[in-house]
């Protein structure tokens, strides 16, 4: 493999690794500080996705579109915490399983019968349109570069209010013992609710960002949701700083998994073996590296209080 | 009180076997192949929910890669078959200890971990299992593999026929079922359950819950390669897709849905998910639209389940 190849792949896993983050980082909050497993955080990533194509044929311009929405998200997120997820807080990690599964139908279906099964697309904005020269050989999408920006943007402002603001202290309190915090005169409804309505508005923001690069389809969702629950048990539930670096790490190894395994493989058995065993390797990585994460380290990296 | 007691835990099973055993009659009578053909394969999935939710209920072992032994199970038979060994008697055994090595090995390491990150373990395993699948080009790849006929059994064509097979079908449940109760009255299960509400005392008595755990999620395990095999021969076909993450979630959806108080609520679970699906997909292609809320709906309303609602409390 090429140092061009290897700076395009390394690239495209922190563009994969900053999306999971964007979808991870509201999961492991939603999980860590209300003990609630929701299955629905992924088609709210497909939500932001539909809402972003719909609202840009409305208005025509991808930046009020993603601010309409982004605000739409928000919306839809909290009429589902209201309607279904707030009775669902006290109940069964199982109960929690089979309600946000049912939710997951409904949107899935939903979206087929509003926007119709075929994959649609946002246009890349005019402002972050064509690609720069970063080394000798290799031109790389402005968009693209934007996107992973705009996660470590994200990642960056979410630490400093995690870790600077009174908010972020609750929640880092609710991580590790919402009874107390609940206890101690804190309106923890109201915390969940704020914590919720972030998490879904970043999920939707992956989804309105990635819109452009990924085709926008019912189920878009459901893979992905897979993967942030694979960054988040490496990560440790209810840590933002783990699952910002286990979805960086997942990113990459997937991404350059795809591209080195083969490779590797040829060099080790026949060809022909070598092209079916390659593909498969790599598919099982991020899988393999979460069963040897989760047998040394039972609760992740970075495990936040709660067991 | 015998008579209630009886109503409590011995009268739902009992009607759902004989309901389930009156099926081939029905068949006949209407003349409805496919009533048969539906119920057969429900009963198989019903196996692979049943064992599930033995060790869900009894364990609170939330396994989010059962799919992967009805694949493994699924496969032996279908590997075998197209070497040429149609033998059940060789075919069947070959798929529980396919399934037994399996879920041995996995469950060792996966027991290390607890709640989420157990679901997330046993995931992972899952996933290799099916992409291990998908890279069998010999056996078809991601295509899957098309067994050109149907185990035999000492030669003859138990498989081959509608109404033996879903006898056969229906006996393996109905085995399994039993031997589960059997195994969930003993020590053993008691020792389950036990670990399951307070680790700490069982271990302060002496018994490390460990190998427990392990044994159990071995039987689970095999159960579930058996539904693989059956399912192998009823659809004369195994691909990867059945060790896909989405089979697990239905698993796991079937055994909640149905009440996870009792075994036999795993199988109420599967004929009530099939059974809907199968009748709103004949209403709507955009059937989902309505089961899924129907689900929420069971989860708001119905604590415990299906059964949880026949009994008016939760078990």
């Amino acid at each position: 493999m090429s140092a061009t190849l290897l700076a395009v792949q390394t690239l495209n896993g922190l563009q994969l690794g900053v999306l999971l983050f964007l979808i991870a980082a509201g999961l492991t909050l939603v999980f860590g500080v209300m003990d609630f497993i929701n299955l629905a955080h992924g088609v709210q990533y497909m939500l932001g996705a539909y809402l972003a194509v719909a609202a840009y044929q409305t208005t025509g311009s991808f930046w009020s579109a993603l601010l309409l929405a982004l605000v739409l998200s928000l919306f839809f997120g909290l009429v589902l915490e209201f309607f279904v997820f707030r009775h669902l807080y006290d109940r069964d990690h199982l109960d929690q399983v089979l309600a946000t599964f049912g939710v997951i139908l409904f949107l899935n279906e939903a979206v087929k019968v509003v926007w119709g099964a075929a994959p649609l697309s946002l246009p890349i904005p005019e402002l972050l349109g064509g690609s720069i020269q970063l080394m000798e050989n290799l031109r790389y999408p402005v968009y693209r570069i934007a996107l992973i920006a705009s996660g470590l943007g994200v990642a960056v402002l979410l630490y400093v209010l995690v870790t600077r603001t009174r908010i972020g202290m609750l929640v880092r309190a609710g991580a590790t013992n919402p009874d107390i915090v609940a206890a101690l005169g804190v309106n923890i409804r109201r915390l969940f609710m704020i914590v919720f309505g972030f998490g879904t508005m970043l999920a939707g923001f992956a989804g309105i960002m990635a819109a452009p690069i990924l085709s926008v389809e019912p189920g878009m969702g459901d893979n992905l949701l897979i993967l942030a629950f694979v960054v988040i048990v490496i990560g440790g539930i209810g840590s933002i700083r783990g699952a910002f670096l286990a979805a960086l790490l997942i990113g990459l190894v997937d991404t350059l998994g795809r591209s080195l395994t083969t490779d590797v493989a040829r060099m080790l058995l026949p060809p022909a073996a070598a092209n079916d065993v390659g593909p498969a390797i790599a598919s099982m990585l991020i899988y393999i590296l979460m069963a040897g994460v989760l047998f040394f380290r039972p609760s992740g990296l970075f495990p936040a209080g709660r067991s | 009180m015998p008579t209630t007691d009886f109503l409590k835990n011995r009268a739902v099973p009992v009607v759902l076997f004989v309901a389930l055993a009156l099926i081939p009659v029905y068949a006949q009578v209407f003349d409805d192949r496919f009533v048969m053909l539906f119920a057969t394969r429900i009963l198989i999935l019903a196996i692979a929910a049943l064992s599930l939710g033995f060790i869900l209920g009894l364990g609170a072992m939330v396994s989010f890669g059962h799919a992967a032994y009805l694949g493994l199970g699924a496969y032996a038979v279908g590997i075998l078959a197209y070497h040429d060994i149609w033998e059940a008697w060789i075919s069947f055994p070959a798929a529980i200890l396919v399934c037994a090595v399996f879920a041995a090995v996995t469950g060792a390491i996966s027991l290390k971990t607890r709640g989420v990150y157990f679901i997330m373990i046993t995931l992972a395993f899952g996933q290799m299992a099916y992409y291990t699948a998908t890279s069998l080009s010999a056996y078809g790849g991601d295509d899957g593999l098309t067994m050109w006929g149907r185990s035999e059994f000492f030669g003859t064509s138990v498989f081959s026929n509608d109404t033996s097979f879903y006898w056969l079908v229906f006996g393996t449940l109905l085995a399994a079922f039993l031997f589960l109760k059997m195994v969930a009255a003993s020590r053993f299960g008691r020792v389950l359950k036990g670990a399951k509400q307070n680790e700490a005392r069982l271990q302060a008595i002496g018994i490390d819950p460990f190998a427990y755990r392990l044994t159990a999620f071995v039987i689970a395990g095999v159960i579930a390669g058996l539904a693989g095999a059956l399912m192998a021969n009823q659809a004369e076909f195994v691909a990867p897709a059945y060790m896909s993450w989405h089979r697990s979630g239905e698993l796991i959806v079937m055994v909640v849905l149905g009440g996870m108080g009792y075994l036999h609520g795993a199988i109420i679970g599967a004929v009530a998910y099939l059974v809907l699906e199968e009748v709103l997909s004949g209403y709507t292609q955009h059937w989902r639209l309505i089961f899924g809320p129907l689900l929420i709906l069971v989860v708001l309303y119905a604590r415990g389940g299906i059964l949880g609602a026949i009994k008016g409390r939760a078990p």
